[in-house]
């Protein structure tokens, strides 16, 4: 650390003092406490039953024998591809409608406009839980109780992101559209392959929120989902936690499983989703 | 979404080209705006009347519902468990969001001058955010766990102090709880006040600098004034997410949820309970009635009271 320090002395002064030393140890000293739960996490789910005692991070003897056990039966790989099927296409709803709507109230000028566009935004008012309910008894008149639909139907549309994106659409000048117009293009083709190009970042932190929101959603899938074929990861890992009572090692294991997906996803996309999170807090 | 112009058919093409531009595109966004108002009507605005509506009702699944008035609030506010609900609501709130925004800001405020490492550190505190609470609430509760299973006692008793109940304790498992909370949070706000912080032009920074101020009178005056509007956001955004307070409390307290004796249940669990295990509908619905009042007041007084000091 030393060594490092002092290489970067050349390029900032500032850096040898030795407060900016102890800072930058706290920092990382820290840092490594946040993910200290999922090191535990992980080093449980190589050992065995016998081993979990043993409160060493590295195990004496690692084996993926726990999550050939677990991943074993099948039904992981169900709430798994659920999971993933749910948060993707709720992904595209929003990332297409949320657009759209947000262009259409950014871009077009007609009575009524305001209007729609408030009574949109107030919808973030109301919080899920008290809309849980009513949608429970909607969809147990109307079959969709234990379904793919009935897990998605309440996220197809989100105010948190028509509003993000009409701000920046509003960004997007005009000039461009009435060229496209003078060009003939009509109205879809003009938001699809002229606009939206120009708020890609806008889109990408828009499907970073959607799908993180949707992949870690419990509440509503555990409310909404009866048979185990049906449940989200969320919900399938805490029924197989309750299950497995004390096996640490298999709940690890589990827990594991529904965390390795995103973390793979992040170490991959790190700036740009770091760069969403941004721009979906400073403009949301 | 095509469908504006097939709608206008072959025979009526004469009619859409006589209309003006500005009246076709009119029609362009009514037609773009059409599935979603659907949407936003049936599946937020109407659920939310029915809500108030079934508050006032008897529903239990079974039987057809019926209007009993304000029997419900009354019930409710007549229940010495709603009142501790209640309790545990607000001390999820007012300890967990002073306290994640300090360190979030005091984290965000020193990674920021951080350049050697930067994007290691802040992988770090990012992580856990990406993390499935029911999935962690698990991973601490086994954390929690006595000897000799449990990795907190385990390293207490390494350094020789005593076993602590954590999560069997009525006083001890409501902070045992908000722990896990906090921290899933930490990354994300750690970025907004980093974001935050790099938004204030530099310019404010050097004229501070040249008339003399020190780190301290800098970050006072400057910083944080400046920061306001992050900080609002925060505030409301931390807030809301402690008064919905869900996942963790059901997963780490499984066996008896929210115990022990109700010393961790939040009001959703408590709406979830009323609703999915005792099948009391018009009361659960009473009780999300009381949940967004709450989260509006909170919103609205915490919008006021912040945006005042500007």
């Amino acid at each position: 650390m030393t060594a490092m320090t002092s290489s970067e002395l050349a390029a900032n002064r500032r850096d040898i003092r030795p407060g900016r030393i102890i800072i930058w140890t706290l920092l990382v000293i820290g840092g490594l406490i946040m993910i200290t739960p999922l090191l535990f996490m992980f080093s449980t789910s190589l050992k065995t039953a016998g081993q979990v005692y043993d409160l060493r991070l590295i195990p004496a003897s690692p084996t993926f024998a726990n999550y050939v056990k677990v991943l074993g039966d099948g039904r992981f790989m169900q709430w798994f591809f659920n999971s993933t099927f749910i948060a993707v296409t709720v992904t595209l709803s929003n990332v297409f409608f949320d657009s759209l709507v947000g262009y259409t109230l950014a871009k077009f000028e007609f009575r009524g406009r305001y209007f729609i566009f408030l009574a949109i935004l107030s919808t973030l008012m109301i919080p899920t839980e008290m809309l849980v309910i009513p949608w429970y008894l909607m969809s147990s008149q109307l079959g969709w109780i234990d379904s793919y639909w009935g897990i998605m139907f309440p996220g197809m549309m989100t105010a948190f992101g028509t509003f993000l994106m009409k701000q920046f659409f509003e960004g997007v000048p005009n000039d461009f559209l009435e060229a496209a117009r003078v060009d003939g293009l009509n109205e879809f083709t003009i938001w699809w392959k002229i606009a939206m190009p120009m708020v890609v970042p806008a889109i990408s932190a828009l499907a970073i929120f959607t799908f993180l929101g949707n992949w870690t959603a419990f509440f509503w899938p555990l409310i909404v989902t009866t048979s185990k074929e049906l449940y989200t990861l969320p919900v399938g890992i805490s029924s197989f936690s309750a299950e497995s009572s004390i096996q640490w090692e298999l709940i690890m294991t589990g827990a594991a499983i529904g965390t390795i997906p995103t973390l793979v996803v992040f170490l991959l996309l790190q700036r740009y989703i770091v760069r969403g999170v941004m721009l979906a807090g400073l403009k949301g | 979404m095509a469908s504006a112009t097939a709608k206008q058919g072959a025979g009526s093409t004469r009619f859409w080209d006589r209309l003006n531009m500005s009246t076709k595109r009119v029609i362009w966004a009514w037609t773009f705006l059409a599935l979603p108002i659907l949407f936003y009507a049936a599946i937020r605005f109407y659920p939310t009347f029915t809500a108030f509506w079934l508050s006032l009702t008897d529903w239990d699944l079974l039987r057809p519902a019926n209007f009993i008035g304000f029997a419900n609030y009354q019930k409710m506010f007549a229940d010495p468990v709603f009142w501790k609900v209640f309790q545990n609501t607000f001390l999820y709130l007012l300890v967990g969001t002073p306290v994640s925004l300090i360190i979030s800001f005091v984290i965000a405020y020193y990674l920021d001058r951080v350049r050697f490492m930067h994007g290691f550190i802040r992988a770090l505190y990012f992580l856990p955010f990406l993390t499935t609470a029911a999935a962690m609430g698990w991973v601490w509760r086994w954390f929690y766990q006595p000897l000799p299973i449990g990795v907190i006692n385990g390293f207490l008793s390494t350094i020789g102090m005593e076993q602590q109940p954590f999560l069997r304790s009525t006083l001890q498992a409501l902070p045992s709880i908000l722990v896990p909370a906090i921290w899933a949070g930490l990354g994300f706000q750690i970025i907004i006040f980093m974001a935050g912080i790099r938004a204030i032009p530099s310019t404010f920074y050097e004229a501070a600098k040249i008339d003399g101020l020190g780190d301290w009178a800098i970050l006072r005056k400057i910083t944080v004034p400046l920061l306001k509007p992050t900080t609002v956001f925060l505030v409301v955004f931390s807030s809301i997410g402690f008064l919905r307070i869900f996942d963790q409390v059901y997963n780490m307290t499984s066996n008896d949820p929210g115990g022990p004796l109700n010393a961790t249940k939040p009001i959703v669990l408590m709406i979830y309970q009323t609703a999915f295990s005792s099948y009391q509908m018009g009361y659960a619905a009473a009780q999300t009635v009381v949940l967004f009042t709450i989260l509006l007041v909170v919103s609205l007084l915490q919008l006021y009271v912040l945006r005042e000091k500007k």
